[in-house]
């Protein structure tokens, strides 16, 4: 099936994003309102219809869902239809992939999507043990599998059936942590050498501390809307989604038919470069989900930039560098801009946005005209993928 | 410097007569923690701890330290006015610690006695009180200990640094004062990086909470304001004390401050002894006392979760020559070290359920 293409484009008229990190004094419905008035202010002041929040943690952290009406009320929008969308890690994804789905029907001009977690409420065993709920928690998280540790067993049988080197992984989290520095909201800002990577320590051997992003507090968001709807243009340059795609695949990793095959991701990849009708090569730039190092190397395969099982060469070369042939993690990634959980789609299209508006400072990739975001729920369970590029 | 009148300072002025710490003991290596209860993997946030024995306890403690308090007073201890005892773990929850340290030490009966509570500065918050009590006139003498046995949650990150120790200060006109305060200021807000319950026998933490919002926010808070009151400088002290749950958060707060390793090398013990808790500042005086000069200033600054920071500049006077030798020094109580194992602790500790 050729999905068709709206006649009426969508675009990202406006981007917000706080700070991520522990953030001691907010509360989770003023980080979300912190976003939606920075991306309302980017967008002109538009007023959307509907309202998709992306988020994974809050009932299990913060005891409270219904977050759709609460930060529509919060936000001074209430009383427009708003609505959670959860799916693990690809919670952000998916929200603005349920916005773009309601925008190209015709049914809503001006959609809000905002990602939003709240995780230092609680302890770090609190947060591992609600971050397991996105595997099986039947046949994995009962067992003790965290997300570390699913992601130890892929990141094992990687280097077994490779043959990489033991740190072949590295150059995801020194191209994360060098991104980073030129971004004000990151959590961490401050390069690191590879010789760090060697010496780390181990949170789930081999996932070591630089394999694995810190997850903490933070909200991104997003203004779409059909571009009919639009009154006048906005300050900066529309960007436009090419392509939305989503695809599953099983949760628990026992159940994969090859396990270091993203089938998910690169389904959703798939489906979202035929709908803009473009290939991996015109990609400017990727925001990819680097939860942990293994999943980058496996993304990279997944969304055609590396055969399979080489992913990591793409690290180990330098090719995923701010100049390199395909870069990542240009605003530092999950790894040093810091991962939100169910916000993380967001902040990468947030991100993504602003490269092709040529906003972002220091980090930006040259004449970016195009560009690929991808986020996983658990151990890539679920992957939402969307193609952004420069409008008119 | 001070417009709105929040530096402290009592009408008559008030000193140290006479300082005296005690650490039991005991030590159990971090590493015999780490050995238990991670295969030994994971970094350790203090070489050892001193643990109490099976026949010491709070009480028994500050009747070591007061008496060394005394030796090195040389007053009359029917003079002292104030016996006040500063721990988070009193031996009864009513029946004060303070009217037996004050029988044993002979200050009874006319004296004002009580237990103090503020997590770990509840023995800086005896020591302000103790301030206003002389400083007003109303005793000659006060005596404010800190002291500690606590208790680590066995496999929780704080059992390798929960410790047992303290210090006992007998405050009194300055005039007598090998130590002369010259001003104090107290900064608390309701922050709980740190609580138990009555019914609970171990506390509960923050995690990371405990430490920017927490230990790092009220003790900058508060030693900064001092400084601004008093219009002082890092560069004025000769040493600073600061409350040590562990070797890295006194020795950061220390830097971020402006102050350097040679200023708060001597009093900090928590490497070699551990977090004695409310002890834990005031021990780190007992160690500056002994070797302080006269003209050395000193600056003092505690914290106690729930939270708040008790901050005192001190001014060391002639009157300090040939007391440290008088009772027994911190120095003396650090050497004095029998290593134990886990097993051995757990025992001391009460930890193994006999019933």
């Amino acid at each position: 099936m050729t999905p068709s293409k709206p006649s009426d484009p969508i675009l990202v008229l406006g981007v917000g994003m706080t700070p991520v990190g522990e953030h001691w004094e907010k509360s989770l419905r003023h980080l979300a309102l912190d976003a939606i008035q920075l991306a309302r202010a980017d967008a002109g002041g538009l007023r959307p219809q509907a309202l998709y929040v992306a988020n994974m943690l809050s009932p299990a952290l913060g005891g409270q869902s219904q977050l759709g009406a609460l930060i529509a009320d919060f936000a001074g929008l209430r009383g427009i239809e708003a609505v959670t969308v959860e799916a693990a890690g690809a919670s952000g994804g998916m929200a603005v992939r349920q916005a773009y789905l309601a925008l190209a029907s015709g049914m809503i001009d001006v959609a809000l999507v905002v990602g939003v977690e709240k995780v230092t409420d609680k302890s770090s065993s609190a947060l591992a043990d609600a971050m397991a709920s996105a595997g099986d928690a039947d046949h994995e998280a009962i067992h003790g599998a965290t997300a570390a540790a699913q992601a130890a067993l892929l990141m094992r049988r990687y280097l077994h059936e490779t043959g990489a080197p033991a740190e072949a992984l590295a150059g995801f989290a020194v191209t994360a942590h060098a991104n980073a520095v030129g971004n004000p909201n990151a959590m961490f800002r401050k390069a690191i050498k590879r010789e760090a990577y060697q010496r780390a320590s181990m949170v789930c051997d081999p996932v070591g501390v630089f394999d694995a992003a810190p997850v903490a507090d933070g909200a991104a968001a997003l203004v779409l809307a059909r571009a009919s709807a639009l009154p006048v243009a906005g300050e900066h340059r529309p960007v436009q989604i090419l392509g939305s795609a989503a695809a599953t695949s099983t949760l628990a990793l026992h159940d994969r038919p090859q396990l270091l095959r993203l089938e998910s991701a690169a389904e959703a990849v798939q489906r979202a470069y035929q709908q803009a009708a473009m290939r991996p090569e015109q990609m400017d730039l990727f925001e990819l989900h680097d939860i942990f190092s293994i999943y980058a190397a496996l993304q990279l395969e997944a969304a055609g930039f590396a055969e399979a099982g080489c992913g990591w060469k793409l690290a180990h070369d330098g090719a995923i560098s701010l100049e390199g042939e395909i870069p990542i993690l240009t605003f530092g990634g999950s790894k040093a801009r810091g991962d939100t959980a169910g916000a993380t789609g967001v902040y990468q299209l947030a991100e993504l946005t602003l490269q092709l508006q040529e906003r972002a400072a220091t980090g930006q990739v040259r004449g970016a005209q195009t560009g690929l975001a991808l986020c996983l729920g658990g151990s890539a369970a679920t992957a939402a993928a969307h193609i952004l590029g420069t409008a008119g | 410097m001070d417009p709105a009148n929040l530096l402290m300072k009592p009408q008559r002025a008030v000193g140290i007569c006479g300082y005296g710490a005690y650490i039991p003991r005991y030590r159990l290596p971090a590493s015999e923690v780490a050995r238990i209860w991670t295969d030994g993997a994971g970094g350790l946030p203090v070489k050892e701890k001193a643990v109490a024995g099976l026949d010491e306890d709070v009480i028994t403690m500050s009747i070591e330290a007061a008496r060394n308090a005394l030796l090195r007073a040389g007053i009359d201890p029917h003079l002292i006015r104030a016996v006040w005892v500063g721990s988070e773990s009193h031996p009864y929850a009513v029946k004060p610690t303070s009217t037996i340290v004050a029988e044993a030490i002979g200050a009874t009966p006319h004296t004002q006695a009580a237990d103090w509570e503020f997590a770990c500065k509840a023995g800086t918050e005896a020591m302000q009180a103790a301030i206003g009590l002389v400083g007003s006139g109303m005793g000659a003498y006060a005596l404010a200990i800190g002291m500690d046995t606590a208790q680590g949650r066995p496999g929780d990150a704080l059992e390798y640094t929960a410790a047992a120790g303290g210090a006992a200060f007998l405050l009194g006109p300055a005039q007598n004062a090998l130590a002369v305060f010259e001003g104090s200021y107290s900064h608390a807000t309701d922050t709980p990086d740190f609580w138990r319950r009555a019914n609970e026998k171990y506390p509960s933490h923050g995690g990371r909470f405990t430490g920017e919002p927490a230990y790092f926010e009220h003790i900058t808070a508060a030693a900064t304001r001092l400084m601004k009151y008093l219009g002082t400088t890092p560069d004025d002290y000769r040493y600073a004390i600061f409350h040590q749950p562990n070797a890295k958060f006194p020795e950061r707060v220390a830097q971020m401050l402006g102050f350097e390793s040679r200023q708060f090398e001597t009093g900090l013990l928590s490497p070699a002894i551990g977090n004695v808790y409310a002890g834990s500042a005031l021990a780190g005086l007992t160690a500056v006392l002994d070797e302080a000069q006269p003209g050395d200033r000193i600056l003092l600054v505690s914290y106690g979760s729930g939270a708040g920071s008790d901050a005192f500049s001190l001014s060391v006077t002639p009157q300090i020559s040939g007391r440290a030798q008088r009772a027994p020094t911190t120095g003396d109580y650090i050497r004095r070290r029998t290593e134990i194992d886990y097993a051995t602790y757990a025992r001391y500790r009460e930890k193994l359920t006999l019933k």
